[in-house]
């Protein structure tokens, strides 16, 4: 397991890009230069300093799940603008033009896939969604997959990415909160078995939510976790924020995750976790 | 209280002052003025109907924050007796922004927790702005397993503008504190009922608002997000929060359409803070009557009605 400390604190100001195109990348951690196919071969995990890069939740799927095992389910839920809701650009033009960049439909997509050959309920969260961020769609999708475990009996794997409750939605995205706490805590209460795996970033609403509420919380490194942005906590409290505040580290030494785990041992630490309960 | 008046209520203050000053002249000069005071107060009257019937949702946001809104503790001693407040998590500190007891409810006995705002310099800080830190989470959810073992009912009053957002808040994990406690509380083997009283700023409302109840007063505002911080991230400029409320649809009567809660509570003409024991008997009224309607449900059938009627919320295509 490798934590990732950052040496020269000035490059954690650039924002993280989503991959770019062309031949090369440079690494955000450390500034290597990177041929992609190999840092694809890596799962997209920087070859010099483990650095985790910001992957779709296709290439969650194929890395965590057996090959062409995954079964979408849901895959035409859509969100609706229910409260006309307009800031500097219109809702529904929001989610349009979020439609046509990612090619999918909300920021979460849910289905069964198998594990090493063990089945499993797994929901896979995209940031490049609106941000990740969980609206009417996002929580009924967690919800019925909460479902789908229960009935079935089967693990759930979820996979968060976000940055908190969609806007848009106001009060209703508030609300997913509460339904999809009240859903794991009805499987809880029957045996089911939910691991939460904590990506960059996983904050706000999801994190006072499902994301913290796993029998086991597994973080990949360097992840931002947090429920306050750090922006907000800065202008509160007025002085500059511990270096590496609100990172996965922090979160495992304060006692909010189980682990810390590399994305090329992810799958393998899936399968030893689900043998444990389910064999 | 000093005097506080917002915009939209000045010129109602100015006929109430013109109103007394006369009056007091009538006594001391011994003139009959009574038609005269007459005319006036009934042009009181409609200036008050048609300035509070047609709020704005920013005005609301106001008057919920209104200095002279009555809070929580003002709210117990006018609803309950024998209020016996309790204290701690048990595990790091005790949270005064939460303030967590006993009491009578007409007799019976319950548990009553509520976010607690302070009125002087000193009370605000000691209260932190009614801005709750993992600790108070973790009290109520101590206090409200204590109902649950007892078999009480809870009642909670909600009024915050926000989890706090500290380091020491994160440290002790703020995030996994509210999450907790919606898990917990959707399947609490007892009546929750929950009232909004003012102020209901995202999961730091929702970390002890999970219930089978969900009241509202007139003038209170619930939302994922404060109009103020939304237009800050939305329109990049935090003076907006009169566009960013109306978008948010924050208002009790917003809030009733949308289905998120099951009653609006009417406040005096004005807003509570013009009338605490009127608006405090008609908070008393709803959970008096909305308690009677779920008490003798089974715990088994309670939760699962609790968990279907957070199940409803979404809107949605597929
Ligand atoms: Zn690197």
């Amino acid at each position: 397991m490798v934590w990732f400390k950052r040496k020269s604190p000035g490059l954690r100001i650039q924002k993280r890009k989503e991959m770019p195109d062309g031949l090369w990348v440079k690494c955000e951690g450390c500034g290597e230069i990177i041929y992609k196919k190999q840092l694809a071969e890596n799962s997209y995990v920087c070859t010099r300093c483990d650095f985790h890069f910001k992957i779709s939740s296709r290439d969650y799927i194929s890395l965590l799940l057996d090959a062409d095992s995954f079964q979408e389910t849901d895959a035409t839920m859509e969100a609706v603008d229910f409260l006309n809701f307009k800031d500097t650009k219109k809702y529904p033009e929001r989610l349009k033009s979020a439609i046509q960049q990612t090619g999918l439909k909300d920021a979460i997509r849910i289905g069964h896939g198998k594990i090493e050959q063990k089945p499993v309920v797994f929901g896979v969260m995209d940031f490049s969604f609106i941000g990740g961020s969980m609206g009417s769609v996002v929580g009924e999708k967690v919800a019925r997959a909460v479902d789908y475990a229960r009935e079935k009996k089967l693990p759930l794997i979820i996979v968060s990415a976000t940055g908190g409750a969609r806007m848009m939605e106001s009060i209703i995205s508030l609300m997913q909160m509460a339904k999809t706490a009240s859903r794991l805590a009805r499987f809880s209460d029957e045996g089911g078995f939910y691991i939460s795996i904590l990506t960059n970033p996983t904050t706000a609403g999801v994190v006072a939510s499902y994301a913290m509420l796993g029998d086991i919380h597994i973080a990949e490194p360097g992840a931002l976790i947090g429920f306050a942005g750090p922006r907000v906590i800065k202008q509160t409290i007025g002085q500059d924020l511990p270096e590496g505040f609100q990172r996965s580290q922090f979160q495992l030494e304060h006692g909010f995750v189980d682990m810390i785990v590399n994305r090329k041992q992810m799958k393998s630490t899936l399968n030893r976790l689900i043998s444990m309960f389910t064999d | 209280m000093g005097e506080i008046v917002l915009d939209f209520e000045r010129p109602i203050v100015e006929l109430e002052k013109k109103i007394t000053e006369m009056k007091a002249y009538a006594v001391e000069e011994n003139v009959e003025l009574a038609d005269e005071i007459k005319r006036l107060e009934t042009r009181l009257y409609r200036l008050m109907q048609d300035t509070y019937s047609k709020l704005n949702r920013w005005q609301r946001v106001q008057l919920a924050r209104h200095p002279n809104r009555p809070y929580t503790l003002d709210y117990v001693e006018r609803i309950f007796t024998d209020f016996i407040e309790i204290h701690g998590d048990r595990q790091f500190a005790d949270d005064p922004a939460l303030v967590a007891g006993l009491a009578r409810l007409n007799g019976e006995p319950v548990v009553v927790l509520g976010q607690q705002k302070g009125r002087t310099t000193k009370e605000k800080l000691y209260r932190n702005f009614g801005m709750m830190n993992p600790e108070g989470y973790r009290k109520a959810l101590r206090v409200m397993k204590l109902a649950a073992k007892f078999k009480k009912p809870v009642v909670i009053l909600i009024d915050t503008p926000g989890a706090y957002p500290g380091i020491g808040a994160e440290e002790r994990g703020q995030g996994e504190a509210i999450a907790r406690n919606l898990f917990e509380m959707s399947h609490l083997p007892v009546p929750i009922i929950i009232v909004i009283i003012g102020e209901g700023a995202s999961g730091g409302a929702l970390g002890i608002g999970v219930g089978d109840r969900i009241l509202m007063m007139e003038n209170a505002w619930y939302s994922v997000i404060s109009p103020e911080a939304c237009a800050a991230i939305l329109w990049r400029d935090s003076t907006k929060g009169v566009l960013a409320a109306e978008a948010l649809k924050l208002t009790a009567g917003d809030l009733i359409e949308l289905g998120v809660i099951d009653e609006v509570i009417q406040e005096p003409v004005g807003g509570a803070q013009r009338a605490y024991d009127e608006a405090a008997r008609k908070v008393k009224e709803h959970i008096v009557k909305n308690l009677d309607s779920i008490r003798d449900i089974p715990p088994a059938v309670l939760i699962e009605n609790r968990i279907n009627k957070y199940g409803k919320m979404g809107f949605f295509k597929e």
